[in-house]
C-alpha cells in the first residue's frame, strides 16, 4: 500500500524539480531575465494608467493608439531602424495628443477620428510591410507585430534600457500626480473651477498612455495592448471600492498575471502575449466572482 | 461688500447668443437664486462666473480675494461618477486640490479640513463608503463637503436638488440655508422656484424676461408673477 502511494508522489516531485530546472536554465540567459523585468514593469505601468483610462472613458483611445503604433512600427521597419521605438514613440505620442484634442471638442467627431486614424494606420502598416519586406517571412512579421513575439520577447539591449527607464519615469509621474489625476478623472469641471490645470493634466495622461502602448506592444503585440491596460483595472473595480485600493489592486493583479503569463509561456512554449492576456482574463473572472460574493 | 460684479455680460458659444446685457452684483453673505427657462443660459452663466468659459462680451469683477481657486462649485453629476470607485473621504479631500501647490500629497491641514467638513455635513460615518453606493442625497452632501473644502467664501450650486425626493430636497435646502447663515455666499441655479423664493435673498431671472432684485420685489414683478404662477400649477 505504502509504495503505491509513494510512487505518484515521487513522480510529481520529480516533475516539479524538472520544471524548476528548466526555469533555472532559462533564467541563466540574460535575455530571459530582461524579458521578465521589462514585462513586469510594463504590466505595472499599463495597469496604473489603465485605471484612469477606464474611469475617464478613454479606453477607445488606447485601442486606437495601438493601431497607430502598428503603422509606425511598419514604417520603422521599412526605414530600417534597429531601435524601432525611436520612431514609434514620437508618432504615437503626437497621435495621442491629436486624438485627445479632437475628442474634447465634439464627442462624435472624436470617435470617428479615432476609427479613421486607427484603421488607416493598420492598412498603411500592412501595405508597407508587404511592399518593403524586411525578411522572407512577411506573415510571421505581421503576426509578431499584431500579437507579440511567438516565444519570449526579444529586445535589443538599448530597447531594454529604454523600456526600463520609461517605465520608471511613468511610475514616478503617476505617484507624483496621483491626487491630481484622481481629481481630474472624478470631476473635470470641478477641478478646472478650483484652478487645477486640467488641459495640462490631460495632455500628460495622453502622453503617458502613448508611451505605455509603445512599450506594451513589444510584450503583447498591438492588438492585445488594450487587454493589458483595461483588464487589471476592470478586475480591481469588481472587488474594491476606493480609488486607492483599486489602483493598488490593479497593479498587483497585472504584475502577478504578467509573471505567471511569462513563466507559463516559457514552460508550455506558448506565445507570450496571449498567455498573459488569458491569465488576465482568468483574474477578471475570479474578481467578478469575489465581487458577486462580497455583494 | 460686493464680492462679484457682472456688467453687461453676453453669454453663449461661437454662433449662439444665449443671454445678453446681464448686469448684477452679489454681496458678501448673499443668497442669490438664478432662475429661468431651459436654455436661457443659467448653467452657462455659472460656468462663466467660474471662469470655465469666457463671456462673449462684458466684464466680471471679483472682489474679496475671490481668486479662481476660492469659489466652491457643486456641478451637476456626470455619467462618469455613477460607478466611480472612490471613497467618500477621497472625494471630499479632492476639494482641497487648490491647496496642493507643488506638493505631491495633501497636507495635514487639508486632511483636517476634509474631516471637519464631513463632520459639518453629517457624513463622517460614511467616510469609507464608496461614493457609487450612496443615495442621491448622500452623494450631494459629499459633493457639498468637497466644495466647502475649496472655499469658505462663495458656493456655486448647479441644481443641487435635481433628482432628489421631497424629504431629502427639504433637508438639502435647510443645509444650504445653514451654510448661508454661517456667512457663505450662495449662488444657486434652481428649477424649484417656489422653494428657492422661500430661502433666497435675491433673484436673478434670465431668459424672456429679465429681473434682478430682492425676493419681495420679484414676487410682484411681471417676470416673477408669471413664473411663480406657472410653478404653482405644477404642484
Amino acid at each position: 500500500m505504502t509504495t503505491r502511494h509513494q510512487l505518484p508522489a515521487r513522480s510529481i516531485w520529480r516533475e516539479v524539480i524538472t520544471i524548476i530546472n528548466t526555469l533555472i536554465s532559462y533564467f541563466s540567459y540574460p535575455f530571459v531575465r530582461y524579458a521578465l523585468i521589462v514585462g513586469v514593469l510594463i504590466a505595472l505601468c499599463s495597469s496604473l494608467l489603465g485605471v484612469i483610462l477606464v474611469l475617464k472613458r478613454f479606453s477607445y483611445i488606447g485601442d486606437g493608439l495601438s493601431h497607430v503604433a502598428f503603422g509606425a512600427m511598419a514604417i520603422a521597419a521599412v526605414v530600417g531602424l534597429t531601435d524601432r521605438m525611436i520612431l514609434t514613440l514620437p508618432i504615437t505620442i503626437v497621435c495621442a495628443i491629436l486624438l485627445l484634442w479632437t475628442g474634447q471638442n465634439t464627442k462624435i467627431k472624436g470617435d470617428a477620428a479615432i476609427a479613421m486614424i486607427s484603421v488607416g494606420a493598420l492598412a498603411v502598416g500592412y501595405l508597407l510591410m508587404n511592399l518593403f519586406p524586411t525578411s522572407s517571412n512577411i506573415s510571421g512579421d505581421v503576426c509578431t507585430t499584431l500579437f507579440g513575439s511567438m516565444k519570449i520577447l526579444t529586445l535589443t539591449k538599448s530597447e531594454v534600457i529604454l523600456s526600463i527607464v520609461l517605465s520608471v519615469v511613468v511610475v514616478i509621474l503617476f505617484v507624483a500626480f496621483y491626487n491630481r489625476f484622481f481629481a481630474v478623472t472624478f470631476d473635470e469641471s470641478f477641478a478646472k473651477a478650483v484652478g487645477t490645470k486640467t488641459n495640462l493634466l490631460n495632455l500628460l495622461i495622453a502622453t503617458i498612455i502613448a508611451v505605455i502602448i509603445v512599450l506594451a506592444m513589444n510584450l503583447v503585440g498591438s492588438l492585445l495592448v488594450s487587454a493589458l491596460v483595461i483588464f487589471p483595472a476592470l478586475s480591481a473595480m469588481r472587488v474594491f471600492k476606493s480609488f486607492r485600493s483599486v489602483t493598488i489592486c490593479a497593479a498587483v493583479i497585472s504584475v502577478v498575471c504578467a509573471l505567471i503569463g511569462i513563466i507559463v509561456s516559457i514552460l508550455m512554449d506558448t506565445p507570450v502575449g496571449s498567455t498573459i492576456v488569458i491569465t488576465d482574463i482568468a483574474a477578471f473572472l475570479v474578481c467578478t466572482i469575489i465581487g458577486k460574493i462580497k455583494g | 461688500m460686493e464680492q462679484l460684479v457682472c456688467k453687461n455680460l453676453k453669454l453663449g458659444y461661437e454662433n449662439i447668443t444665449l443671454a445678453e446685457d446681464l448686469s448684477f452684483s452679489v454681496e458678501k453673505g448673499d443668497y442669490l437664486c438664478i432662475v429661468g427657462e431651459n436654455g436661457a443660459g443659467k448653467s452657462t452663466l455659472m460656468r462663466t462666473i467660474l471662469r470655465l468659459q469666457k463671456p462673449l462680451a462684458g466684464t466680471i469683477e471679483y472682489n474679496d480675494d475671490l481668486t479662481a481657486s476660492k469659489i466652491g462649485y457643486l456641478p451637476q453629476q456626470t455619467v462618469v461618477q455613477k460607478d466611480f470607485p472612490a471613497s467618500v473621504y477621497e472625494v471630499v479631500l479632492s476639494g482641497c486640490q487648490n491647496s496642493l501647490g507643488f506638493n505631491i500629497f495633501y497636507s495635514k491641514e487639508a486632511k483636517k479640513r476634509a474631516h471637519d467638513n464631513m463632520e459639518r455635513l453629517g457624513i463622517s460615518d460614511l467616510a469609507k463608503w464608496s461614493y457609487r453606493d450612496l443615495s442621491g442625497g448622500q452623494q450631494q452632501r459629499v459633493l457639498l463637503a468637497r466644495a466647502l473644502c475649496a472655499t469658505e467664501k462663495m458656493l456655486l450650486l448647479d441644481e443641487p436638488v435635481s433628482g432628489l425626493d421631497p424629504m431629502v430636497t427639504l433637508e438639502m435646502y435647510d443645509l444650504i440655508d445653514k451654510l448661508n447663515d454661517e456667512g457663505i455666499t450662495i449662488i444657486m441655479i434652481s428649477h424649484d422656484i417656489a422653494c428657492s423664493v422661500k430661502y433666497a435673498k435675491h433673484v436673478l431671472h434670465i431668459g424672456n424676461n429679465f429681473f434682478f432684485g430682492t425676493v419681495d420685489d420679484y414676487k410682484t414683478s411681471a417676470a416673477g408673477a408669471k413664473y411663480l404662477e406657472g410653478g404653482h400649477h405644477h404642484h
